[in-house]
This record gives C-alpha cells, sequence and structure tokens, in this order.
C-alpha cells in the first residue's frame, strides 16, 4: 500500500464559548470533535453532512487556515500541524481551496489577470512575462479567453465566477484541492459545466481533491469515497458505490432516503427524522446521534461509538455493528 | 374538477432601471386547479419569483409594472384595489417566502403573528385565535406548541422557523399556497419532514398550490404539473410524468440531463453550454437559441408560440412545428 497523500488522525476544533463579564470560556462549540481519514492520491474523498456539522471547518484545518485544537494532519507524510508559520505558507502551494462563493472570495477591485497573477507572486514566480503567460494559459484550461484577463469579477455569471477560483487554486500547481461547496450556488445547467471542469483537472494533472457538498448526487457523481458527518464525527466512511447502495449508519440511511429523486417512478421508504440537529455546544452524551436515531438503543446514549471497519474499506461508529 | 383558481393570461412584469425597462416576465399564462400541485421550475433569474409576487400583488412600485390577467376565482386581480388585495392576501390566498427569517417580525412573538390574520380577516377573539395558533403549531409537527406561541422567531432554528411559516400560511386555509423554494434553505433530512407536511395539508384541506423551486426531485415528489420557465416564458408545461419521460423542448431536456442522480453514478454529466442570458438582452426570437444544440435560424428570429400535444403537453419550439423535431430528445444527450 502506498502512502496516502493526505491522513488526518483524531483531528478536532472546538471554538471557545466566551460569556460573563471577565469574557472567561464558558464552554466550547466542538465543530469537529475527532475525525481521522486519508485521501490517496489522485482520488476524491467526498464529504457530506448537514449544516453545521463541521464539514467547512475540516476542510480550514486541512490547510491551517483554522488551527486543530488536537490531533494530526499528514501530508505526503510529513505532520504538518508542527510546521511553523513560514513553513505552512510554503507548503499551501501543495494545497489550494476553491470556495462556495465565488463572489465573496473574488476581490471585486481587482481584475481577473491580477486575481490570478497574486498566488504566483505569493509563491516566487518573479518574471512579469511568465506570469502572464501562466495566467493566459489558466484561463484556457478552465474554458475562459485570454481577453476575460482584462475584466472584473462582476462582469462575470456565477458559472464563470466559479471557473475563475479554480484557476487561482491551480495558479501554482497543487497536489491537492480542497473544494468547498465549489458548486452550491449554481443553477444545475451551470453545475454540471463545473463539475465536467473538475472532473477533467483531475485527470490532466493527477489532482486530489476534498470534495464538500450537501448535494448528495454530485457528491456521489465526483467521489471515489465518501464520509458522512453529523455534529463534528464523521459517523461512516466507504467506497462511494457501495455507500449510496448498502449504507450501514442509521443516520446514512436517513438522510439519504431524505434526497427527492427526480424520476416519477421512484418509489421511496423513507424514514423522516424527528427534532432537529442538537447544537455542537451541547452535543449529546454517547452517540451523537441517538437522540433522532430510529434504532438507538441503551447503549447509544451512554457510550459513544468509534468509527471501525465493519466491512473491507468501510467503516462505521455505530454500536449495531459491534 | 371545477374551474381553476388561479389563472394567469398574458403576464408581463418588467422593472424600469437605469438601462430602461427590462422585461422580465414576458407573456405568460398559466393556470393551478383546486386541490392541485403546480410545480414552477427554471434557472436563477427567469422570473419564478416575479411571477409570484405579481399574483399577490406584490411587485414593488413604482418601478415595477404587471400587465395582464391575474383570475383568482374568476376576479381580476390585476386591477383589485390595495385595500382588496390587503384581505385576500394571508387569507384566501397565503404564501411561504424563501427565507422564513426575513419574513417573521423579530419584534413579536410566534403566537402574534400566527394569529393576526385570523384576529383581521376572520375577526377571532384573542383567546379563540391563540387555540388555533397553538393547534397549527402541533399539526406541523413543532413540540411545545404552548410555550412557542411565547417565544420570538431568533429563538427557533431554521427549520422551525419555516415550519412557523407554513403554520401561518395555512392558519386560514387559504384556496391556494404560493411556496417560494420552501425548502431551499433547509437541511435534506428537515426538507423531507416540511414537504411531508405539505402534502398532508394539501390532501387534507384540499389547498391548491403552487410550487416554486428549482430542485427537479421536489417536482417528481410534490407535483402533478409542472411549468418550466426559461429566461422569463414558460417553454414547457405538462403532467410531472410526461416531463419527466418525455421532455420535448431541449433546455427541458438539458435541464432533466443536468442533474447528477444520487442513485447511479454517470460518468459525464451533461451541460447545457453557455449561460443565462440577462433580462431584456434578448429582442427576438427564441430566448433559448444561443445555448440550443437544434437552433436553426428561424429560432434566431421569430419567437415560436406555444404548441399544444394531444396529452396535454405543451411546448414553445420551433422544432415541433411540422413534426421534424421528434429528434430533440435523443440528441441533446451531446
Ligand atoms: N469561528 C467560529 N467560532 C465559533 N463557532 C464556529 C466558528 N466557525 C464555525 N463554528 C461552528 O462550528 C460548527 C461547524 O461549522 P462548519 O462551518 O464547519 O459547518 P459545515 O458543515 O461547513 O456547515 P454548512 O453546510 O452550513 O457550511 C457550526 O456549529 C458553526 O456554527
Ligand atoms: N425590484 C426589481 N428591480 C429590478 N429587477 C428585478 C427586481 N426584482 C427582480 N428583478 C429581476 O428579475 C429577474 C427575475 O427575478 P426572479 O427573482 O423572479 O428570479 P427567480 O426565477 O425567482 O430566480 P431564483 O431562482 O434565483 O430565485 C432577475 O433578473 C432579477 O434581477
Ligand atoms: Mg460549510
Ligand atoms: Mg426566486
Amino acid at each position: 500500500m502506498t502512502q496516502p497523500l493526505v491522513k488526518v488522525e483524531n483531528l478536532k476544533k472546538h471554538f471557545p464559548i466566551k460569556g460573563g463579564l471577565l469574557g472567561k470560556q464558558v464552554g466550547a462549540v466542538k465543530a469537529v470533535d475527532g475525525v481521522s481519514f486519508f485521501i490517496n492520491k489522485g482520488e476524491t474523498l467526498g464529504l457530506v453532512g448537514e449544516s453545521g456539522c463541521g464539514k467547512s471547518t475540516t476542510g480550514r484545518m486541512l490547510l491551517r487556515l483554522l488551527e486543530p485544537s488536537d490531533g494530526k494532519i499528514y501530508f505526503e507524510g510529513q505532520d504538518i500541524t508542527e510546521l511553523s508559520t513560514g513553513e505552512m505558507r510554503k507548503m499551501r502551494r501543495e494545497m489550494q481551496m476553491v470556495f462556495q462563493d465565488p463572489f465573496a472570495s473574488l476581490n471585486p477591485r481587482h481584475t481577473v489577470e491580477k486575481i490570478l497573477e497574486e498566488p504566483l507572486i505569493v509563491h516566487g514566480v518573479k518574471d512579469k512575462a511568465e506570469r502572464k503567460r501562466r495566467v493566459k494559459e489558466l484561463l484556457e484550461v478552465v474554458g475562459l479567453n485570454s481577453w476575460h484577463a482584462k475584466r472584473y469579477p462582476h462582469q462575470f455569471s456565477g458559472g464563470q465566477r466559479q471557473r475563475i477560483g479554480i484557476a487561482r487554486a491551480l495558479a501554482v500547481n497543487p497536489k491537492l484541492i480542497i473544494a468547498d461547496e465549489p458548486v452550491s450556488a449554481l443553477d444545475v445547467s451551470i453545475q454540471s459545466q463545473v463539475l465536467n471542469l473538475l472532473q477533467d483537472l483531475q485527470k490532466e494533472f493527477d489532482l486530489t481533491y476534498l470534495f464538500i457538498a450537501h448535494d448528495l448526487g454530485v457528491v456521489r457523481h465526483i467521489s471515489d469515497r465518501v464520509g458522512v458527518m453529523y455534529l463534528g464525527n464523521i459517523v461512516e466512511l466507504a467506497d462511494s458505490e457501495e455507500l449510496y447502495d448498502e449504507p450501514m449508519h442509521p443516520y446514512t440511511q436517513a438522510l439519504l432516503s431524505a434526497v427527492p429523486i427526480p424520476d416519477v417512478e421512484h418509489k421511496k421508504d423513507r424514514v423522516i427524522l424527528q427534532g432537529d440537529v442538537p447544537s455542537p455546544s451541547n452535543p449529546p452524551k454517547g452517540c451523537p446521534f441517538h437522540t433522532r436515531c430510529p434504532q438507538a438503543f441503551d447503549t447509544c446514549a451512554t457510550v459513544k461509538p468509534v468509527l471501525q471497519e465493519a466491512k473491507p474499506g468501510h467503516y462505521v461508529a455505530c454500536h449495531l455493528y459491534e | 374538477m371545477g374551474s381553476p383558481v388561479i389563472e394567469v393570461k398574458q403576464l408581463h412584469t418588467s422593472f424600469m432601471t437605469d438601462d430602461g425597462e427590462i422585461p422580465v416576465v414576458s407573456g405568460i399564462d398559466f393556470h393551478v386547479n383546486p386541490g392541485e400541485v403546480l410545480g414552477i421550475v427554471g434557472e436563477s433569474g427567469c422570473g419564478k419569483s416575479v411571477t409570484s409576487l405579481s399574483v399577490m400583488g406584490l411587485v414593488p412600485s413604482p418601478n415595477g409594472r404587471v400587465k395582464g390577467e391575474i383570475l383568482f376565482k374568476g376576479e381580476n386581480l390585476a386591477s383589485a384595489s390595495e385595500k382588496r388585495m390587503r384581505q385576500i392576501r394571508g387569507n384566501e390566498i397565503a404564501m411561504i417566502f424563501q427565507e422564513p427569517m426575513t419574513s417573521l417580525n423579530p419584534v413579536f412573538t410566534i403566537g402574534e403573528q400566527l394569529t393576526e390574520s385570523l384576529r383581521i380577516h376572520r375577526k377571532w377573539n384573542k383567546k379563540q385565535a391563540m387555540a388555533r395558533a397553538v393547534e397549527m403549531l402541533k399539526l406541523v409537527g413543532l413540540p411545545r406548541a404552548e410555550e412557542l406561541v411565547k417565544e420570538y422567531p431568533h429563538q427557533l432554528s431554521g427549520g422551525m422557523r419555516q415550519r412557523v411559516m407554513i403554520a401561518m400560511a395555512m392558519i386560514c386555509d387559504p384556496t391556494l399556497l404560493i411556496a417560494d423554494e420552501p425548502t431551499t434553505a433547509l437541511d435534506v433530512t428537515i426538507q423531507a419532514q416540511i414537504l411531508e407536511l405539505m402534502k398532508k395539508l394539501n390532501k387534507e384541506t384540499d389547498t391548491a398550490i403552487m410550487m416554486i423551486t428549482h430542485d427537479l426531485g421536489v417536482v417528481a415528489e410534490m407535483c402533478e404539473r409542472i411549468v418550466v420557465m426559461y429566461a422569463g416564458k414558460i417553454v414547457e408545461e405538462g403532467d410531472v410524468k410526461t416531463i419527466f419521460q418525455n421532455p420535448k423542448h431541449p433546455y427541458t431536456v438539458g435541464l432533466i440531463q443536468s442533474v447528477p442522480d444520487m442513485r447511479e453514478k454517470k460518468e459525464r454529466l451533461y451541460s447545457i453550454p453557455g449561460n443565462v442570458p440577462k433580462p431584456g438582452s434578448i429582442q427576438q426570437g427564441c430566448h433559448f437559441a444561443p445555448r440550443c444544440a437544434h437552433a436553426m435560424a428561424q429560432c434566431l428570429e421569430e419567437t415560436p408560440a406555444l404548441k399544444s400535444f394531444d396529452n396535454g403537453q405543451q411546448v414553445r419550439c420551433w422544432l415541433y412545428e411540422d413534426g421534424k423535431g421528434a429528434a430533440a430528445n435523443d440528441t441533446a444527450i451531446g
């Protein structure tokens, strides 16, 4: 087995909640509460789960845009949680991010050329002509034209802006791209253009993706393997085909059954969950899902299940399978 | 079946902007039958919300202009007074907006907001109205209804607020409910709860629903008939089964093929080339022609009319004028 590109062990992020007159810490939002996974070179790992379950926080910690509260992140075998800020800055050349809102993440006062040149300057491409050549190349790679270089973000459509965001991430030839809801803000017809582009680029440049999204159809389409998060934990992780066809965790089962299918003949056996997602500042004891789980039993309220390999390559954190 | 609850004829809505008058809805016709769920789908900016605002008489003046007929149980709302519209809104026609936080008033309790329409339109007293509000909150599956009526919107989660919105919309037993992306802001497990609830209310109270969404999954699940809009016009209409299984307009075909299906992995998704045009930027011809793989010279010059088929399906496309277009279906799968 070759070494994975990324390996994460027991990663946590607890945001302090301050209160009182003295601003003392009175609690913590357990946004990510001990997740472990790996991503092989050239593959796409999808991360799904409902709003607030910690997907973005996980993605941002991989780049150390957020400092983990605990846990290890290995990139090509090297522990990057130990790197100094300067070393980490160099490391970011290898790992880039594409954001959900293509508009908010692009500086409105800069031309596309300037936006794409910036990461090149940061990473030491000193020759101006070289940078211009690279910008032109990047625009072509993402299906835009070189005459777009002189335009400003507001002069583009949503899909085109997302292409600019992708071009910016590609500028420094990264190995890993963390795409946080890259198509969520786009219309379906535009969404499929961007998904196809991401797939083409992956083949061409042997890219590795961590693909974060809440749309389960999109995630299945793009991912080789998928991790399901609930309240800061990964509750299930498997090959994408296997996860969608034979989900094991009751939460995954409910989640998949809740998705409306664009097919009038489709017959569904729907598991309708009761209640809302608990707050990550006060997560339930035991299994985080037990308060809404249709199959919970006594142990679930007291003992937190750990993620275990239930079948080869299929991991699940649930007492039903112990 | 009886006559339609609402019948919209040649609705034109435009806005005055610095660049002149921009047409946003360009002559659309549709109706909703009693107890029916009609889906209106189309991409961002195609005019879905403006259509529903036009029906409700809520297009912002003075910039907005609405022309055409909006017949609600035979009465033309397009020429109704503001006073009359206020009697109808929230009473006979109710609306659920996409963003629940902006449509709930932060300074009033849930109970005060829920009972307002009963007290104004039905002249119920406070106690009666409050009892009904509690009953409605229970019906939409909210726990602690007796306490919730005393709480404020910010104390509720997004899913709870959306359920309050639905309770508020349904409390007066409206004849027509307009739901504009009622679940888009919600997580799928909460969305499933809400859709289930809307279906139940539709069955139990026979309320007609106009369901606006861009999610084809939601449409397949909820609606009996669909209207597909593109750039301010209706391009196709039919019962839900026909539209999903035998779409005719190249836009509808492309739209259905663009959606990744969670049940199976396609090698590659179909994608419609190009982008949605800016409103008003297409002066003549079919609005979809610039992105259409089947566009002919005629498509760029003349606007096609809606053509009806025997099964009730209607399509606005030159391909179907003389039968040569049966091919749109196969060849769009490029
Ligand atoms: N800077 C912060 N301070 C405090 N809490 C935070 C902070 N950032 C995120 N959180 C909380 O951490 C939890 C996880 O947030 P995160 O953004 O990772 O969720 P997500 O899975 O990406 O959700 P979404 O699908 O809505 O984007 C949420 O409860 C959020 O409110
Ligand atoms: N008050 C207004 N003044 C000027 N233009 C407007 C106004 N309201 C809406 N528009 C324009 O009308 C067009 C249609 O808008 P509408 O909100 O109906 O789109 P929609 O189909 O509901 O899209 P979405 O799926 O994004 O909600 C858009 O181009 C929008 O910019
Ligand atoms: Mg997020
Ligand atoms: Mg809208």
